[in-house]
């Protein structure tokens, strides 16, 4: 997908003038948080749990070349194939060429960000195969032709009535009066209009949440068991991974599958999680023909060894965009690419160039309610922060915005200047406001007095009242 | 023979220091009536945390320098802010990590460094203060403070003691009021966004009081509140907890919708 992050500003406006968006996004706010804390208070280890998780993905990371090779390794011994693409476009190229072998008319495809940050759908259809979207919140997006606004609830962006209108519109075999009111009728439609797609499949894709290098295992996750039907019944099945996806053992899996559903939608497990290892045997009774695993790397090993490594510790649960209150206001189409909210903030300028993503570092409070729910305790606002400084050095951030900086930063550094310059701020905008102890509109606040107003200071500074006070003495 | 008494600096934080010098002298007074011996040095300006946040590494340096200069020589420096004292406490470190001896001195300031409420509550062990404040209050928990500093119940515990006050919680009272410092600066539509959601929680409590320990949320929370004619009237913890809230008209002026 082209990015339009650099339009950050402009796609919040519309967003916030969007009211299905408004209406989707304020049930999305309270209910991820509440689910996950109510899962959270059923697991007092939940700290230590963290502290497990985040020194085996830094493990990983710092011997990440070891476990790519035990785990080709072992893909190899059941079977498999593993595929290593720099690019993007070198993993669609690698992707196309089995369907192709294959001669793949359709594929069914489960969820996967790499896939989405490779742009694979376009890419297949430009050459012939049909991709179809087998997770319920993507299939939504595919009709309706629009990209995830989260990374595990794609359509979340989307009220019921939306979906009901986009299937009415798609389906054109049924009933034109049938009833679509409830959520319950449109999972039911969509599972029937899919399930005859898998059975015609050629290709089945999937993402993976792990790849376990002592086995040669991918791991998915999924509530509704459409990635498992997507790699069985088909010819091949093509997992899509990035290289931080590694673990080392079943046991490192088992630690972190009990942080990822908690953390994400607030379940103690997901309702199938599921390890694929090699394709059909001899004896099995259904299975892939072919088993292959695609890294992409698109960045990331260069994120090695630098500020951003941490980053590649993230599991991919959504905590992060469930509790941001900028993310929960704009929504993640805003954020311009593939990665919304504060994973988008860190690895979009990283994958695609903090010149093409400037703003999403930018559009932080810096509250910190991300870091303190990532489950593998990555320091999202310090690295965004650490973009801030590229972006100053480089002076890629505004210049009325980088003056006004250097200016205050002159008076702050000088403080007798900064008394005097204070005290009489306080004076003046404390006399002018003092009629109503507030300000409608001032010149250079625009944006701030557009919505709200701005209190009038009390019209001393507290510096020049305590001088005063030490002077008169005790 | 009395044991001498706890030599505290203030930080007293640029907003307090423009906006509203009555916090200030709340925090010298709840201090001073806690047995602290209270000095404001004057050299200092801010702790730069606009600097630090918005990319400038050699200006937020030079103006913590200068508060490390400034503070040297008390024994604790109280800040009436949970951002500026996070600031202090935990971002001078990661500024200076790579100069061993400045970082030996941004140490030793972070270690006797206090948000104002938790250190009456944490470091005084204080249990209650005399005050009396007649109202209904809801209290929003500014990120920093909550996040940073883990001050959390050091203000409930406190507010509960104050005579005629009655706590009412605020639901989402730990998610950001959208000021962010230079965050409104830049997104000010956003910004405007999230704090009407937070003025709507506000309201909905039914509270007559909106308190918090940090000027920048409580200028943006204040400033939502009157342009939509909320009758909530909005002031620093510490004004209450000092029992000189009428002294000052709220923050903003008088709230809309009353006399």
């Amino acid at each position: 997908m082209e990015p339009t992050s650099n339009a950050f500003k402009e796609n919040a406006h519309r967003a916030l003038a969007d009211a299905n968006l408004q209406k989707a996004l304020g049930m999305m706010r309270r209910g991820f948080p509440n689910k996950r804390a109510t899962a959270l208070a059923r697991l007092p280890e939940f700290d230590a749990l963290r502290e497990q998780a985040k020194a085996i993905k830094d493990h990983v990371l710092e011997n990440l070349d070891l476990y790519l090779e035990i785990f080709e390794q072992n893909v190899i011994a059941q079977g498999g194939q593993v595929h290593w693409c720099r690019t993007p476009q070198e993993a669609r190229e690698t992707v196309l060429a089995i369907c192709s072998r294959l001669d793949a008319k359709t594929v069914t495809k489960g969820k996967s960000m790499i896939a989405e940050e490779m742009a694979l759908n376009d890419y297949l259809e430009q050459h012939g195969v049909t991709p179809v979207e087998t997770d319920l919140g993507e299939y939504i997006i595919q009709i309706r032709k629009e990209h995830p606004s989260h990374i595990i609830a794609p359509a979340i962006h989307l009220v019921k009535e939306q979906i009901a209108e986009s299937f009415r519109q798609t389906h054109k075999g049924l009933d034109p009066a049938r009833p679509l009111e409830e959520a319950s009728a449109l999972v039911a439609e969509a599972r029937t209009v899919l399930r005859q797609k898998f059975l015609s499949a050629d290709v089945g894709i999937t993402g993976a949440n792990f790849c376990v290098a002592e086995t040669g295992s991918t791991v998915i996750v999924t509530n509704e068991g459409n990635g498992d039907l997507t790699q069985t019944v088909t010819k091949a099945h093509i997992v899509m991974a990035s290289l931080e996806k590694l673990v080392p053992t079943l046991e490192d899996l088992s630690t972190l599958l009990r942080l990822l559903a908690r953390s994400a939608t607030g379940q103690e497990f997901s309702t199938y999680t599921t390890l694929s290892t090699g394709p059909r045997r001899a004896d099995d009774t259904d299975g892939p023909g072919e088993y292959h695993v695609v890294f992409l790397d698109n960045g990331r090993s260069a994120m090695l060894g630098t500020e951003f490594q941490d980053m590649l510790r993230c599991i991919r649960c959504g905590a992060c965009m469930n509790h941001c209150p900028v993310y929960g206001t704009v929504g993640g189409h805003a954020y311009g690419w593939v990665y919304p909210g504060p994973i988008g903030a860190v690895l979009t300028p990283t994958l695609l160039g903090v010149d093409k993503a400037g703003h999403l570092p930018n559009a932080s409070t810096f509250c910190g309610r991300c870091e303190s729910v990532c489950p593998m305790k990555i320091p999202l606002p310090r690295m965004m922060r650490h973009w801030r400084e590229h972006e100053f050095e480089r002076k890629l951030s505004p210049a009325p915005y980088r003056y006004g900086l250097k200016a205050w930063a002159f008076l702050a550094t000088r403080p007798p200047l900064y008394r005097f310059t204070a005290a009489v701020a306080s004076r003046v905008l404390g006399w002018i406001g003092a009629p109503h102890g507030r300000f409608r509109s001032l010149p250079l606040a625009g944006g701030w007095t557009q919505g709200r107003d701005l209190p009038a200071p009390e019209g001393r500074s507290f510096m020049s009242l305590w001088a005063e006070r030490r002077k008169a003495g005790p | 023979m009395p044991a001498p008494p706890i030599r505290v600096g203030l930080f007293v934080t640029c907003l307090v220091d423009l906006f509203r010098p009555s916090v200030g002298f709340a925090a010298v007074k709840l201090l001073e009536a806690a047995g602290c011996a209270v000095d404001v040095p004057p050299t200092q300006t801010c702790c730069g945390q606009p600097a630090y946040n918005s990319g400038d590494r050699a200006d937020a340096k030079a103006i913590a320098r200068q508060v490390l200069d400034a503070f040297e020589a008390f024994d604790y420096v109280v800040v009436p802010s949970g951002s500026c004292g996070g600031m202090i406490r935990q971002h001078y470190l990661e500024l200076f990590a790579d100069e061993s001896a400045l970082l030996r001195r941004a140490q030793h300031l972070a270690e006797r460094t206090y948000e104002l409420v938790s250190f009456l509550a944490d470091v005084l062990k204080l249990e209650r203060v005399e005050a009396r404040y007649d109202g209904v209050a809801t209290y929003h928990d500014s990120c920093s403070g909550l996040r940073e500093l883990g001050v959390k119940e050091q203000p409930r515990k406190l507010l509960r003691s104050v005579a005629g006050l009655r706590l009412e919680e605020l639901p989402g009272a730990e998610i950001c009021c959208g000021f962010g410092g230079t965050f409104c600066v830049k997104y000010p539509e956003i910004s405007d966004r999230m704090v009407a959601d937070k003025a709507a929680d506000i309201a909905a409590t039914g509270a007559d009081t909106l308190l918090a320990g940090d000027m920048g949320c409580l200028l943006n929370m204040a400033g939502k509140l009157t342009r939509l004619g909320k009758p909530v009237r909005v002031r620093h913890v510490a004004e209450v907890l000092a029992g000189v809230a009428g002294e000052t008209p709220p923050i903003g002026g008088a709230a809309a919708g009353r006399s």
